[in-house]
């Protein structure tokens, strides 16, 4: 039981970043446990060239399933009869939101333990053991696994991405799928609500969440980057994307995108982990927010406790100001 | 049809959550109250039902925790769930995700419920994943983190949440567990008259045999994910804090600290 099968998601002909890290993790702890990492893919009509890349992240082998994209419980199918047919004594999945949907169907489905906020996987006796911090990362919980199966789901960009210029072998795997899998269906994928904003280019961005009151608190924001001029841009939290006052596209976190600007300054933002992961890079973190114990001042190196309507068009006078001397 | 909603007894915001060092367990002593995020799925039952968008014949909450989680249910029913039944069994203390979705499953089985509403995360546990464990064992299909259902025919969803490439739209037929995220709702504040009420709801206690549970699937020792330690991250050093007091002299603090940074 020593292989380690990776779930690669693919969307649009590209692997998504996070299952790329998951492999390369995968293909270092089955060296150290002395098996393999294997990777399936499920999607409609991957090419075998596409899943066969995973060879250079450190997957030895690659199962190709033909089945439906988007959607967990068709994956966990897929993996259920990986599992079933190999020799696997873990699962591994990059962040995201399919991992997690996937990685505790499968724990049901195999009657196995499931880790879940991963952000490292160390060998310990040949078993693997997975560190989840807890309480807004006050602490890091170690986990083994009893079952035959421990199925591990990591955090965002927990896991480096390392190319190996190794190749794979590609199986194609038919897959007989549930019936309940088949009771939902994808109508529409990946909708870009909102204005397409780069946010993954800038060295300063202003965060706003829903401190901001309203979507046209955002206009707080906008003169705030206007000021600091140059390369410069308004990004956002899930929370006011998901109630339509800022683009999906401007949205960082766990299901937006990963920045590491020069500066990061948060407006009205709890700093919950599904946010922090997409920003913790960032070399400079202030935050303006009215509640002393948000979480978000844990985490930066500036921290405002404050009203943002008092602060922010003040300092972006003095930010104009300073610019002009 | 039945609606059967999730719910879950959480430490209260404002406490200062630890975990006991001798079982790795949180601490879950002092002020406790309804999961925040379970209200949005209540508030969704609700508004399914009252819309009259599919014929709700119940709504029934549903917990598994000790006894201090009654008051879960009793705020639950309060919010507008017809009952409510309180799964309570030593055996089930310290229960991994993967043994308290199999166990609130085996629950669920017995009531047959259309659909299953949670919410998107506990405050305490933040997994985001009872959901498809529960469904996988229900054999029903699913959907995390959704903030719009419409109903569609009085049998079919169709649901849209945030995923990892932007907004998918999915149609999902009944019997389905959804999860719901904190966008799909503003859930109302109960009346005095529900709260006073709430006790008077049924309440059925269950234990782990009455659902048939199996014994050898549940608890601390029998989880499939076993705590084996704790360690302390590596110390970041504390940020500098100002407490707004006199705005411009703030302003001139971040501005100058930004300054030193050659952020300006
Ligand atoms: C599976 C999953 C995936 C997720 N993915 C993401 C993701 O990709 N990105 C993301 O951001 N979130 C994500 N989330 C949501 C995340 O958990 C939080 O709910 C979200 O980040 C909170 O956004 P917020 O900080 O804007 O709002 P809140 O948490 O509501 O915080 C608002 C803050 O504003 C402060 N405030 C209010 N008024 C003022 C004022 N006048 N002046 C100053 N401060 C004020 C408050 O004190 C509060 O701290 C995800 C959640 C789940 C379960
Ligand atoms: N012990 C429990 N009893 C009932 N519902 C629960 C329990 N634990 C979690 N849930 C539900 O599952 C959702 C997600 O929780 P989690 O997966 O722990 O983040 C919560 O919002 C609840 O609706």
């Amino acid at each position: 039981m020593a292989n380690i099968l990776v779930y690669a998601l693919q969307y649009e002909g590209a692997f998504n970043k996070n299952s790329l890290g998951a492999v390369s993790e995968a293909a270092k702890l089955a060296a150290e446990i002395g098996g393999e990492a294997h990777a399936i893919v499920v999607g409609q009509g991957v090419s075998d060239d596409l899943a066969g890349t995973l060879g250079n992240y450190g997957a030895t082998k690659v199962l190709n399933v033909e089945g439906p994209e988007g959607l967990a419980q068709p994956v966990v199918d897929a993996m259920a009869a990986a599992v079933a047919a190999g020799d696997y004594g873990y699962a591994i999945f990059g962040g995201g939101l399919l991992g997690f949907e996937v990685g505790a169907g499968l724990a049901a489905r195999l009657d196995a333990g499931v880790a879940m906020e991963i952000t490292a996987v160390r060998v310990e006796g040949g078993k693997l053991v997975a560190e989840r911090p807890i309480l807004g990362d006050s602490a890091i919980s170690q986990i083994s696994f009893r079952s035959d199966v421990g199925i591990i789901i990591s955090r965002l960009n927990a896991f480096e991405i390392k190319e190996t210029g190794g190749t794979a072998a590609v199986e194609s795997l038919s897959v007989e799928f549930s019936p309940f899998s088949g009771q939902a269906t994808m109508i529409t994928r990946g909708e870009q609500r909102g204005a397409d904003v780069d946010i993954e280019g800038a060295d300063v961005l202003i965060a706003g969440g829903r401190g901001l009151g309203a979507e046209e608190g955002f206009e707080l924001c906008e003169a705030l980057a206007t000021a600091f001029g140059g390369n410069s841009a308004v990004a956002a939290t899930r929370a006011v994307v998901d109630a339509g006052w800022f683009p999906y596209a401007g949205q960082i976190g766990q299901t937006g995108k990963t920045v590491a600007p020069k500066l990061y300054l948060a407006a009205g933002i709890s700093g919950a982990i599904q946010h922090k992961v997409g920003m913790q890079g960032a070399e400079n973190i202030v935050a303006i927010n009215k509640d002393a114990n948000a979480p978000i001042f844990e985490f930066s190196d500036l921290g405002i406790v404050g009203d943002l309507n008092k602060i922010m068009p003040k300092l972006t006078e003095a930010v104009k100001a300073k610019k002009g001397a | 049809m039945k609606i059967c909603v999730l719910v879950k007894e959480v430490p209260d915001a404002a406490v200062q959550k630890k975990i006991d060092p001798a079982t790795g367990r949180m601490d879950r002593s002092g002020e406790k109250n309804l999961n925040p995020y379970d209200t949005h799925a209540i508030e969704a039952a609700m508004q399914l039902k009252e819309s009259g968008a599919m014929a709700v014949d119940e709504v029934v909450a549903v917990t598994m925790g000790p006894d201090s989680a009654e008051r879960a249910l009793h705020k639950a029913v309060s919010l507008g769930a017809d009952r409510s039944i309180h799964l309570a069994d030593d055996s089930l203390a310290g229960s991994d995700v993967a043994a308290t979705g199999y166990a609130l499953s085996k629950v669920l089985e017995k009531e047959a419920p259309d659909l299953v509403l949670l919410g998107q995360q506990s405050d305490d546990g933040e997994c985001y994943t009872i959901g498809a464990v529960v469904a996988d064992h229900l054999e029903f299909p699913s959907l995390t983190q959704v903030i719009k259902i419409d109903v569609e025919g009085g049998t079919k969803l169709r649901a849209e949440r945030q995923a990892e490439y932007g907004y998918d739209t999915v149609e999902i037929n009944l019997p389905a567990v959804i999860s719901v995220g904190d966008a799909i709702n503003e859930p109302r504040y109960p009346s005095l008259k529900a709260i006073m009420g709430a006790k008077k709801k049924p309440l059925d206690k269950v234990s782990a045999a009455d659902s048939g549970i199996d014994a050898a699937k549940v608890g601390g020792d029998n989880s499939a994910a076993q705590w084996t330690g704790s360690s302390e991250p590596p110390k970041k050093e504390a940020g500098r804090i100002i407490e707004d007091e006199d705005t411009a002299e703030t302003v001139d603090q971040i501005v100058a600290w930004l300054d030193e940074r050659k952020l300006i």
